[in-house]
């Protein structure tokens, strides 16, 4: 990779980023049927039943594959009062920006893609655009629900940004660059998680809300929205509302792993094990963590949502940003 | 230097074409793949069984616009913070106290807000 990226740009570049890309949202693809696989397992292991296990052997693991099979067979219904090509459009404006972050991301020193000097800055910009293919999907619905929906998605990630972007400030200040493979790298002794305990803190619960994973699944509510801005949405149109979900938990595991989390710094003295593998373990721990939230907390109400945001995690995240700057300029 | 800059944001727009052509793709597979029997009913808005209602796309309350207000006010502040934060080590204590006061203006304004009662849901 380190030689394409510095080799002068043209086709060849083109098409091997291209095969690159290809293979990695074949991977991408990969998790997100195995992590539903294993969302299922783990959420039926916690509540004292057994999940998928007829498709695919014992530990149903082609469960997601024939379910996924499913929705492709599925027949497509457009509602006739829809804005058809608004309804048409939303979930690849929702999906396509949940793999242009992956983009940015350093999975080990050698395994990565693009090396942008802006690279957290990107990663927060371009996650942000779903939101708009969210309140797209719900308004072309032209349903009560779907746009109630897409309205309450749109508030809430616009108010869990903030937090999410103020308590990353913390990481940036102590690394003092924005490109993630600095940012690793100002790890090697200390992982970010020690040195910001309370920016992590913040920044993992607006990494859940910004998620729209269970405790802070409003906009999908599906018991007082009947699933909220998806809705209308059947088969394949749906599934890539579902397939943008599960690449950001991908991506959002991966960016806490590297915020956080050292990236594919090892532990202590088991230096030994290849980078990739610590990567890879920690990105598990957090992706268990979510799946683990989602079958523990009750779903807080609309008012808690948003005042959480605004009067705790915000005054807290700016509080962080004024004692790492002190602290820093004092001690360092 | 500049290979890599421009190579990365080449990388980024291969990765643009490739987050759309999926979906384009695996609909226009779906496409052959799935029946089509259209009807009246497979046609109408979802209202939970009911016959639907005029038109769902009503005036909506003010709050939404207020949230985005503040939405905008604190982003941008994050946008004047992180460039601030990427080269602290260079600018040393007068850029520290500046922040503060940056911080504590806004700070101010968020109090304000949440004294206006702007900041309550209900």
């Amino acid at each position: 990779m380190e030689q394409w990226l510095e080799s002068a740009p043209g086709w060849t570049n083109v098409a091997v980023f291209f095969g690159l890309g290809a293979l990695l949202l074949l991977v991408v693809l990969g998790f997100v049927t195995y992590a539903i696989l294993a969302e299922r397992k783990v959420m039926g292991f916690m509540q004292g039943r057994i999940g998928p296990n007829q498709v695919g052997g014992r530990l149903g693991l082609l469960q997601t594959v024939a379910d996924v099979l499913k929705l492709l067979l599925k027949e497509d219904t457009i509602p006739k009062a829809a804005d058809r090509p608004l309804y048409v459009l939303a979930p690849i404006i929702a999906f396509t920006p949940s793999f242009m972050v992956l983009a940015a991301l350093p999975f080990t020193d050698a395994f990565r893609f693009a090396d942008i000097g802006v690279g957290l800055l990107y990663y927060i910009a371009v996650s942000g655009l779903t939101t708009i293919g969210v309140v797209t999907g719900g308004w072309a619905s032209n349903n009560k629900y779907a746009l109630l929906g897409g309205m309450r998605a749109a508030a809430q990630m616009i108010s869990y940004e903030i937090p999410l972007v103020m308590s990353a400030l913390g990481v940036v200040l102590l690394a003092g660059s924005m490109n993630l493979v600095d940012i690793v790298t100002a790890q090697d002794n200390v992982w970010f998680i020690f040195a910001q305990p309370l920016a992590f803190l913040i920044f993992f619960i607006a990494a859940v809300a910004e998620l729209n994973r269970v405790p802070f699944d409003l906009p999908e509510a599906e018991s007082e929205l009947v699933s909220g801005f998806h809705v209308e949405y059947s088969g394949f149109r749906w599934a890539f509302f579902m397939l943008a979900e599960y690449v950001y938990l991908f991506a959002m595991a991966a960016l806490i792993t590297i915020l956080f989390l050292g990236g594919w710094h090892p532990v202590a003295f088991l230096g030994w094990i290849p980078g990739s593998v610590w990567f890879a373990l920690k990105f598990c721990a957090i992706v268990y963590v979510l799946i683990w939230f989602r079958a523990t907390f009750p779903r807080v109400r609309a008012d808690q949502l948003m005042e959480f945001a605004w009067k705790v995690l915000l005054p807290l995240s700016l509080v962080n940003i004024v004692l790492t700057a002190v602290i820093k300029s004092l001690f360092f | 230097m500049s290979n890599i800059y421009a190579n990365s944001y080449l990388i980024v727009f291969v990765f643009l074409c490739l987050g759309v052509l999926l979906p384009i793709g695996a609909l226009t597979i779906g496409r052959w793949l799935r029946p089509n029997v259209p009807d009246e009913a497979k046609a109408t808005t979802y209202e939970s069984g009911n016959i639907p209602f005029h038109d769902s796309r009503i005036q909506f309350q003010v709050r939404y616009y207020l949230f985005a207000l503040l939405f905008v006010i604190f982003d941008v502040e994050t946008v004047f913070l992180y460039p601030w934060a990427v080269v602290y080590d260079q600018l040393g204590l007068f850029a520290l106290v500046e922040m503060i006061i940056f911080i504590v203006l806004l700070a101010i304004g968020l109090i304000y807000a949440w004294k206006k009662k702007v900041l309550r849901w209900m």
